[in-house]
């Protein structure tokens, strides 16, 4: 509805690595993971998958909990909101409506 | 525990100088909703599925899928409102609410969505993450 702001814009090109998505995916789905469970299932290394956290965690959509010597890292889906800001538009868009149903209303009593 | 307030939503209010009885016609009736709202073959029965239409936008097509989950005449009318595509799908619930007043009626309309801490909910239960990443995926290599 609107032009992609430069938030979004960052989300797609965080998302855009097709590896790096396949680890937030995995997070989201699969809960709080320390970075060895994540390499076992990412098919690369352990220093590229810690590059790739790097990133996730960058852009918000990774939080990571230190515990001992490991660091377990979990899914912030709540940071891909701004892909999906509909509410800001959709608000304008029901004022709009609302307004046109008013002069309807005054239409019909003629 | 999740609160009520992570789920995204959108309320407009306004007192309308014409009775509950009137406005619910223009709410229901699909030829009195073309003129305020768009494009319909909406039918006033519970279970009911029906678009909304308007002008193809951008990616968009301008289609809203819809589906009357309650209703009670002149009171409330509840129907979902989902719309888009991809990490755009927006899945959500219309409802409208009409209150009686000395002046005519208080309209209120609420339109509330998807949870956004919640990966499952995020795309609504038929809308899995696979799907979302699939359809991301897809923009992404037409966008570049």
């Amino acid at each position: 509805m609107k032009e992609m702001t430069a938030v979004q814009d960052a989300l797609f090109r965080t998302l855009a690595d097709p590896t790096r998505r396949a680890i937030f995916e995995r997070l989201c789905r699969g809960g709080e993971q320390t970075v060895r469970v994540l390499t076992d299932h990412a098919g690369i290394s352990q220093p590229a998958v810690s590059k790739h956290l790097g990133v996730l965690l960058q852009a918000g959509l990774v939080r990571g909990r230190h515990e001992g010597r490991q660091t377990h890292y979990s899914a912030q889906p709540g940071a891909l909101a701004p892909l999906v800001d509909w509410t800001g538009s959709m608000v304008g868009f029901w004022q709009r409506r609302f307004d046109s149903l008013e002069d309807l209303l005054k239409r019909m009593d003629q | 525990m999740k609160t009520p307030a992570d789920t995204l939503s959108v309320v407009v209010e306004r007192d309308i100088a014409h009775p509950p009885e009137k406005l619910w016609r223009a709410l229901t009736e699909p030829h009195l909703m073309a003129e305020w709202l768009m494009q319909n073959d909406f039918q006033p029965a519970v279970g009911r599925r029906f678009n909304l239409r308007t002008a193809p936008y951008g990616k968009w097509n301008g289609v809203i899928d819809c589906e009357v989950l309650a209703m009670e005449p002149r009171k409330s009318l509840t129907y979902s409102w989902d719309s888009g595509e991809g990490p755009l799908r927006v899945t959500s619930v219309v409802t409208w609410t009409l209150t009686p007043t000395a002046a005519g009626t208080h309209l209120r309309m609420e339109q509330s969505g998807f949870r956004s801490d919640q990966p499952q909910n995020f795309q609504g239960a038929k809308y899995g993450w696979q799907q979302f990443f699939a359809n991301l995926e897809k923009m992404l290599a037409r966008t570049e």
